[in-house]
């Protein structure tokens, strides 16, 4: 084989070594910041070795809030818990729905609903944060989850990727669901569903991170702290300049807010490649 | 009905100048769409938003590449390396933004201190290159991953006999890997190019939120940041919709571009 040589056993271990040390660096650091007290923090340069106030300091954001919030960071773990549910399970079940629909029966207008659908994949929220923002206002769901989420169940990423998938599945199943009586709902129940449950865990852990990570969205619905989930609570931290900051417990709720998705993905790593790999190509 | 209802609405509050308090209404055609193009703070703002998505495409991109090429290579602990490398994934852009900064920070940052102590006195507060270069790092950052997982699938799926040959022939490693994985890779790279584009232009709104704000004086603030900041800062609704309206056009053209492409794209 190629390349077997000892320099490109180093040069390949010293790449990636480096990548990783670039990758983790910000994340140690915010570690270590979250476990000391603000004046190590503030020493230049700051300890790069883990201080003795982590429990402390987590257990102080989690019931108490940092800075300029009041509100406790285990509310806004809460608020993003439900927000990253909400929009995965919605997306789910809405795009099941709607692929299944669009593949299954044929109704007038069929290949217009397709494209419908199929352009609003090119606009995400943030190009029409305005407009959207006046629809929800006139709705009156300002501060509610409801105005969290549905905006950003809307979408037709997830729609397009199951009727690629139902695509594929052989007409013969249809038939003989047909043929034992089966109507259309229960051809989706016991046929359809347990045939695309990888590819509903891929999208699931897909879109709890995208969920969870949501930002210009939630920062302009809520209003009120106790709505707020936990990524705009770190920006609200730190809104009140250098001096104020109380960096180690902003960056312990940073470590809270990071450790639900990245979790996710790392424990479901090939559903995660799998999802992110089918539902952009 | 969450799509089409404020794509319509942004179509036609861009064509009109309202007050802030949204008591009247004007109707006033194209103008607010002259208006924002002789503006040279909009121009500025695409010139910005250009030398960003550049910079962020081309260093993601390659940057992603190698180190998708050497994780590849069967070595011990790839394993290690490649679930670390998938983590930036998971974490928010504000998050990624906020750690940034923190690690920058002029005061107290260490990157910045290690910087101080190589004779480049850091200030992004004031500086707008910079700023620039801080909310660069942190979108490649946050980007690599998405990157490297598909730069990683697609080394894998090149047919190992291929790269045999290359090495029956005499070629070397670099030789191997410039003319046959790369342009076998060309399909993947072109992808994930436009995706870049798309990301640097939409989805970095929450990095530069946190980590500078679009400031230094409008230093980093791309398209997005201005339709934001005019929109919900400047209440000026009107133009605001109307960028909202240009962005989509912007991004139309762009996913035309990929479709066009992908549908032909190099086969082997």
């Amino acid at each position: 084989m190629l390349g077997r040589t000892p320099f490109m056993t180093f040069l390949t271990y010293a790449v990636l070594i480096a990548g990783v040390a670039l990758v983790a660096l910000p994340v140690w650091v915010t570690f270590v910041a979250s476990t000391q007290t603000l004046d190590q923090v503030l020493a230049t340069p700051m300890s790069l070795l883990p201080g003795d106030r982590l429990l402390a300091n987590y257990a102080e954001v989690l019931s108490a809030g940092a800075g300029n919030t009041t509100a406790p960071v285990a509310r806004m773990l809460f608020n993003s818990l439900v927000m990253a549910l909400a929009i995965a399970l919605g997306k789910i079940a809405i795009s099941l729905l709607s692929a299944f629909a669009l593949v299954y029966f044929r109704f007038r207008l069929r290949q217009t609903a397709f494209w419908l659908v199929f352009v609003t994949l090119m606009l995400p929220v943030e190009v029409r944060i305005m407009p959207t923002y006046q629809v929800m206002a006139d709705l009156g769901l300002i501060d509610t989850y409801a105005g969290l989420t549905l905006p950003l169940i809307a979408s037709a990423t997830a729609t397009f990727l199951f009727r690629q998938f139902f695509m594929t599945v052989p007409d013969e199943l249809a038939e003989a669901a047909k043929i034992d009586g089966a109507g259309p709902m229960r051809f989706f129940w016991h046929v359809l569903l347990p045939l695309s449950s990888t590819s509903i865990a891929a999208l699931f852990v897909i879109q709890f991170v995208y969920g969870w990570n949501q930002y210009l969205w939630p920062l302009l619905v809520t209003t009120q702290e106790s709505m707020y989930p936990v990524v705009i609570g770190i920006k609200r931290m730190i809104a009140g300049g250098d001096a104020a900051t109380e960096w180690p417990l902003v960056m312990a709720t940073a470590m809270l807010a990071m450790l639900p998705p990245v979790a996710v993905v790392v424990l479901a790593q090939k559903w995660f490649i799998k999802g992110l790999v089918e539902s952009d190509k | 009905m969450f799509f089409y209802w404020p794509a319509a609405e942004a179509l036609f509050q861009s064509v009109f100048i309202q007050d802030p308090f949204g008591a009247s209404r004007e109707f006033v055609g194209l103008e607010n769409f002259r208006e924002l193009f002789g503006d040279p703070l909009y121009l500025d703002s695409f010139r910005i938003t250009a030398v960003f998505s550049v910079a962020v495409t081309a260093i993601g991109l390659a940057l992603s590449l190698a180190l998708a090429y050497f994780a590849d290579r069967a070595i011990r602990g790839a394993l290690l390396f490649r679930t670390l490398l998938i983590v930036p994934y998971a974490v928010a852009p504000a998050i990624a933004g906020v750690l940034w900064m923190f690690l920058f920070n002029p005061t107290l940052g260490i990157v910045a201190h290690w910087l101080g102590a190589m004779g480049v006195a850091w200030n992004h507060v004031l500086d707008g290159t910079q700023a620039m270069i801080l909310v660069v790092v942190a979108a490649v950052w946050k980007q690599i991953s998405y990157n490297f997982v598909f730069f990683l699938a697609g080394l894998q799926s090149i047919p190992k006999s291929l790269i045999e040959a290359a090495a029956i022939d005499g070629a070397g490693a670099w030789r191997t890997f410039r003319s046959v994985i790369f342009p076998l890779l060309s399909p993947t790279t072109f992808f994930l190019l436009v995706i870049n584009v798309v990301y640097a232009f939409i989805e970095t709104f929450a990095i530069i939120d946190a980590a500078t704000g679009g400031g230094p004086a409008k230093a980093t603030e791309v398209l997005v940041y201005k339709v934001y900041n005019d929109g919900f800062k400047g209440l000026d609704i009107g133009s605001s919709a109307a960028q909202s309206v240009v962005l989509i056009v912007i991004l139309l053209v762009l996913t035309f571009v990929q479709f066009r492409y992908v549908e032909r794209r190099v086969r082997y």
